[in-house]
């Protein structure tokens, strides 16, 4: 017993040390796994409102870029929607599948290994888990904690996310993962081999996530190697800039709810 | 010892803040981000009770887990820091029984402030981008990453505390 106390009293800031060092090494795995997700992060009502106040001082920086990107927009849904159905009003709201809430990222750590963006709206604004965020130029992420007030996103930089994606020509799905090298590529694994793929086709993402509406942009294939058996190292560049998102959209999907029902009764 | 205190609290709140709000923001050549907030390690008042010392240490890095939503990666590191920075003060200064009441890092000549800073961020970044990416196959990485963010961060701390030295001049 002497022995013990001997022990405790000769090592005890090792003791601490190692204690304190294990809580820290714990609350680091749990961030990593996916939905069973931290106690502690940025979607709160203290960091976030921090956050928020933080990035309207940066934001004049990006106005220039975010205005363009907006017209830009603009022009795009004037040129889909034409004139006339623009003025009428017999829009069928039965055929409306998703609803868009406009948020903001106020926190981006894009150089991360695993980067997770944090939004200034919350459950109150109508963001629930599991939304996916995009903006006009691609899939940013998927919501993977609310606050009241506050999101955090798990982004496509994240080495949890698993992104259901397809060649846009055919039908070949694939997932797209990040290997943590360079934010503006993503990698696309399980790629058939019999699908015919080319240095420049398209990326989007699959009709088989409900997060996502079919067809929404990824990126480019920029380079692979083939063997006989599959395709590897399939490197797609990404539309979407990710050191540069201001305000992006989290999509509601109004037939989540039945989907998912369905599947579960399979 | 109140005056003492009140000090260390305001440096812990600026220092998160201005980690999380300003630096985190700001990268150099697009990846490498400095982290200044090492510097509350640095001129954390040297005690022989080291308990308070780890546990503060250990609070500050989680602030700084909690904003820029890393887990505990930061918190580890930041303790790990803490405990080593004894033994490495030791090893520099090449005593035992240095008079830590009276030791101030600011007073001391400007190549062992850099060594001592230069060991303990390097410390410090291998464990936080070892955590962060917690991947063998990643060691080319995370020693690259190591090293440019480790020479940004030392050089804004060695700036930083010698900036704030008091009566530069008697030193000289």
């Amino acid at each position: 017993m002497q022995q013990i106390a001997y022990f405790i009293e000769k090592y005890k800031y090792f003791l601490l040390f190692l204690l304190l060092e294990i809580i820290a090494i714990g609350f680091t795995i749990q961030s990593h796994s996916y939905h069973k997700s931290q106690f502690f992060n940025s979607a709160n009502a203290i960091s976030g409102g921090l956050l928020e106040k933080s990035t309207s001082i940066f934001e004049y920086g990006v106005l220039k870029k975010d205005n363009q990107r907006l017209a830009e927009e603009n022009a795009r849904l004037r040129s889909l929607v034409s004139s006339d159905s623009l003025h009428s009003e017999n829009i069928d709201s039965l055929s409306i599948e998703n609803k868009y809430i406009s948020a903001k990222v106020i926190q981006n750590s894009y150089t991360k290994r695993n980067n997770i963006l944090t939004l200034n709206k919350g459950r109150l604004d109508g963001v629930a888990i599991d939304m996916g965020i995009v903006n006009n130029t691609g899939i940013i992420g998927v919501v993977n904690k609310v606050s009241n007030n506050y999101a955090t996103v798990l982004s496509v930089l994240n080495s949890n996310s698993k992104i259901n994606a397809r060649l846009k020509k055919n039908n070949y799905f694939g997932t797209l993962t990040w290997n943590g090298q360079n934010y503006r590529y993503s990698q696309l694994l399980d790629i058939q081999r019999q699908a015919d793929i080319r240095i420049g086709d398209t990326i989007v993402s699959g009709g088989k996530s409900i997060l996502f509406p079919d067809n929404t942009p990824i990126g480019i294939i920029r380079s692979f190697d083939a063997t006989n058996k599959s395709y590897d190292n399939i490197e797609v560049e990404l539309f979407m800039d990710m050191s540069n998102i201001g305000y992006v959209y989290a999509i509601q999907n109004i037939d989540k709810e039945e989907i998912l029902e369905l599947q579960k009764n399979d | 010892m109140t005056r003492d205190t009140l000090i260390l609290a305001f440096r812990f709140v600026l220092l998160v803040l201005i980690q999380t709000l300003v630096l985190n923001h700001i990268y150099f050549f697009g990846f490498i981000n400095p982290n200044l907030y090492l510097l509350f390690i640095f001129l954390y008042p040297i005690e022989t009770k080291r308990s308070n010392f780890l546990i503060v240490s250990f609070l500050f890095g989680f602030c700084i887990d909690i904003f820029s939503n890393t887990g505990g990666v930061n918190a580890a590191a930041t303790v790990a820091t803490a405990y080593f920075s004894l033994p490495i003060l030791n090893l520099i200064l090449n005593k035992q029984d240095t008079d830590f009441k009276l030791f101030k890092l600011n007073n001391e000549p400007v190549i062992r402030i850099v060594t001592y800073v230069t060991i303990l961020t390097f410390l410090h970044h291998f464990i936080l981008f070892g955590l962060e990416y917690f991947n063998l196959k990643e060691i080319g990485t995370i020693l690259f990453k190591t090293f440019t963010s480790g020479l940004f961060t030392i050089v804004l701390i060695v700036l930083s505390i010698l900036l704030t030295r008091k009566n530069k001049f008697m030193n000289q």
